[in-house]
């Protein structure tokens, strides 16, 4: 089974991209999604070194929902900050010390980041320990840093890397 | 159609466009390049987020079911935080102007990797 599909999520959300593509759930569509959801994780396979286990899909979907929220929020933040008061903001950099390990984990964070508005994930330190972030306005930069360990990556943590 | 979901849709679509204005007049307000960065990705994921819903709704009247716009959304998001962090490593390599400091840290301007 491993063998045959190594990675059982790509898999399904290449299936779910090819039926919105053809916006059709009929049984032909289904069988050439389902051979495309099949084949190339296949030929894929070098570039997945690891292999993906979401231990709580419900977690993750509460996760995806807290992130949507967040992203209408922190944008009508932005266009506030953006009309009202565009020279009074203190943009800074902040170091965010990583404790996630999978190379999937991590980029799902910085794009979190980067998509919440205010924040942009910058850098990752070679030794993939540090994220540096550059935030449009920040008050606390500690509030800041614990804000993103405490809502983003704790989560991401247990969905991903759940020991 | 139903005049009050046309006239929830055309709020959707006044709403998604004012949402890209504010980005647009977010890159000519910023003082620095960093900051500027945050006005064009971000008030446009809302705004363009409006318009698609507006598309969605609008383009799947009777029984006819319109599921693009999930796709556009999907790789937006996909893409929208990839330009950016790329623009803003740019930045940082270019050791542009900007307001707020970078920190300060022991190891070497990074070249292909990290």
């Amino acid at each position: 089974m491993r063998r045959l599909f190594p990675h059982p999520w790509l898999s399904l959300v290449l299936l779910l991209i090819w039926l919105l593509l053809q916006n059709s759930v009929s049984f032909a569509q289904l069988l050439v999604g389902g051979l495309f959801a099949w084949l190339i994780p296949l030929f894929t396979r070098p570039f997945w070194p690891e292999t993906v286990v979401v231990a709580r899909p419900l977690l993750m979907l509460r996760f995806l929902l807290l992130v949507l929220y967040d992203i209408v929020t922190a944008n009508i933040t932005v266009a506030r900050q953006i009309l009202v008061r565009p020279r009074q903001l203190h943009p800074a950099f902040v170091v965010v010390p990583l404790s996630l390990q999978s190379e999937l984990a991590i980029s799902i964070l910085t794009n979190v980041i980067s998509l919440t508005p205010g924040t942009v994930a910058a850098r990752l330190s070679q030794d993939h320990t540090e994220l540096w972030v550059h935030a449009l306005h920040v008050e606390d930069t500690e509030a800041l840093v614990a804000e993103i360990k405490q809502r983003y990556e704790a989560p991401l943590k247990e969905v991903l890397e759940p020991c | 159609m139903n005049p009050l979901i046309e006239a929830l849709l055309a709020l959707l679509v006044l709403l998604g466009a004012a949402f890209t204005l504010v980005g647009s007049v977010g890159l000519v307000r910023l003082p620095d390049f960093l900051s500027r960065l945050h006005a064009p990705t971000k008030s446009t994921t809302l705004g363009v987020g409006s318009l698609l819903i507006a598309s969605g709704v609008y383009f799947s009247q009777g029984d006819t079911l319109s599921l693009h716009e999930l796709l556009v959304t999907l790789f937006l998001f996909i893409t929208a935080p990839v330009s950016a962090h790329l623009l803003a490593r740019a930045a940082l390599h270019l050791g542009l102007p900007t307001r707020a400091a970078p920190p300060a840290v022991g190891e070497p301007r990074d070249g292909v990797r990290s």
